[in-house]
């Protein structure tokens, strides 16, 4: 974490809950109480039906590959190796830019549809990320 | 819009198309526009409504020395340039303005006195997409392709098909970039970029710019050019982030902005002359031929690799060659809808015999935005 020199987020009073649930190694959702639709990103109101009566909920953190490259254009703050960027499809619904780790970078290993969980990787103080590796068992 | 009521009268690119170190981005504009008014036999004085994105119409019409009635800045990726030709065509019709130029200009490759590109690290993508590692359109643009691969049973090679028909047209042209020819393994073997993507199947970076002068159709009549007239247009917008569409597999801003400007045309997909699909990168044309309804979902990449879109083929597509092999120096829209009034004019290096009816159909951002603009060289 010492060396980190990705780029961070930086958190709007909108999105908080979401990167203070990160941090304590949750991943949490939104969702409507009104049409009980979840959504992301964060906001403050439900995207479906304009309802601003939402709550925040803890994900299952659960989710299948959607789709994904694997880069090969140079970022040294990546590693030397290319890496995957994936969207990952959570169980509750919504879809998620991340990518997937403990797990080789290749096609061969990068399965579209495989199971996946969460697991969140600590940025800095303040930020943790969520990632997503092959889901165990 | 009312068909045919609006027309294209001035169309020019920059003189230099490639690399051009010696010119800054605002030169660019200036140089696409004074080529575009010596077109239409028009000055500075002569017109009183201005568009472009990316940089400030403010900037482009001092510079140019145009005091206009009517400003449009509307900065939605590469497809601005349709928007902008169907908001003044909204507004020459409503009586805001009577001649409106459009420009682009991008030192994309040169960078001089072009803008940095950043995102707000407090931006929706700069808090959910930016930290996972992508940088640029090669990263982003590529995310969805695989789910489509998957889905349809799309091959690379299927791909790499659509960047070697493209370079066919490129072959013809002498401004393209690219003119070699090129074949599927050449494709395949190209340094990998983004897997499933290489380095052929992106799009150039270069130098570059266009502009578009539009008046009335009543008007049109008087200019030394053969007018171009529009027939339908359409736009539509999805998502700023790209992992937030809706379905990796189909653009929703391609099927509403398309769909829009085929009924406002009037027109079936049988009636299409000439086809321009912004091809920032191989998959794009796949998508918007399914998405503007011109092949079945799943059926785009068989099309092409069948040769429909080829020269000689029954739906020319991109015959300047694309994005791929003719040049993109960030906002391709310009260069789409400068291909589809050259074909009009019938003045195209790879021209289409007697083609009456060409729609220009762009994306902007990475399936953010959309504008597709029908044009017509049939007089109403």
């Amino acid at each position: 974490m010492a060396d980190y020199n990705r780029p961070l987020p930086l958190p709007t009073p909108e999105t908080r809950h979401f990167w203070d649930g990160t941090k304590n190694g949750e991943l949490r959702l939104q969702r409507c109480t009104a049409c009980k639709e979840s959504y992301f990103p964060p906001r403050p109101f439900c995207p479906n039906c304009g309802s601003r009566a939402v709550e925040v909920y803890k994900a299952s953190g659960k989710a299948t590959l959607y789709s994904y490259i694997i880069n090969h254009r140079p970022r040294p703050d990546f590693g030397t190796e290319p890496h995957s960027i994936a969207v990952v499809t959570l169980a509750e619904g919504p879809r998620l830019m991340t990518n997937i780790v403990d797990c080789p970078q290749t096609p061969e290993a990068l399965i579209l549809d495989m199971p996946l969980e969460v697991t969140f990787e600590k940025a800095s103080e303040d930020i943790s990320l969520p990632k997503f590796r092959p889901a165990k068992g | 819009m009312k068909r045919k009521s609006i027309a294209v009268v001035g169309a020019a690119e920059t003189t230099e198309l490639g690399k051009i170190p010696d010119t800054s981005q605002l030169m660019l504009h200036a140089d696409a526009a004074l080529n575009a008014m010596k077109d239409a036999g028009l000055t500075a004085r002569d017109i009183d409504g201005i568009a472009t994105a990316g940089d400030s119409p403010v900037e482009v019409a001092h510079y140019l020395g145009i005091t206009p009635t009517w400003v449009d800045g509307t900065s939605v990726g590469g497809c601005s340039f349709m928007l902008h030709v169907r908001h003044a065509a909204a507004a020459i019709n409503e009586g805001l303005c009577n001649t409106v130029l459009i420009t682009h200009a991008e030192s994309g490759r040169s960078r001089v006195g072009a803008r940095r590109f950043s995102r707000d690290p407090a931006s929706q993508a700069g808090q959910f997409e930016v930290p996972f590692g992508i940088s640029g359109p090669p990263t982003i643009f590529t995310i969805p392709a695989l789910r489509y691969m998957k889905q349809y049973g799309v091959t690379e090679e299927d791909l790499a098909h659509v960047a070697v028909v493209q370079r066919e047209w490129a072959a013809q042209n002498p401004r393209a970039t690219f003119r070699d020819p090129i074949t599927v393994d050449d494709v395949l073997n190209s340094k990998m970029i983004a897997w499933p993507f290489r380095l052929l199947m992106c799009c150039l970076v270069t130098d570059g710019g266009g502009a578009l002068i539009l008046t009335s159709a009543e008007r049109a009549k008087d200019f030394p050019q053969k007018p171009v007239y529009i027939l339908g247009t359409g736009e539509s917008c999805e998502t700023p982030m790209l992992s937030q569409m809706e379905d990796f597999t189909s653009s929703k801003a391609f099927r509403v902005s398309g769909k829009k400007a085929f009924d406002e045309a009037g027109i079936k997909h049988g009636d299409v002359d000439h086809l321009m699909i912004y091809d920032a990168f191989a998959h794009l044309p796949v998508y918007g031929l399914e998405d503007l309804g011109f092949c079945d979902k799943g059926e785009g990449a068989a099309f092409i690799r069948e040769g429909n879109t080829r020269p000689g083929g029954k739906l020319p597509l991109n015959t300047n060659g694309g994005g791929l092999s003719y040049m993109h120096s960030g906002m391709y829209g310009m260069y789409a809808l400068q291909e589809s009034i050259r074909q009009m004019r019938g003045i195209a290096p790879a021209q289409v015999p007697n083609a009456k009816i060409s729609i220009a159909h762009g994306v902007g951002g990475m399936f953010a935005a959309s504008g597709t603009i029908v044009f017509s060289n049939e007089a109403p």
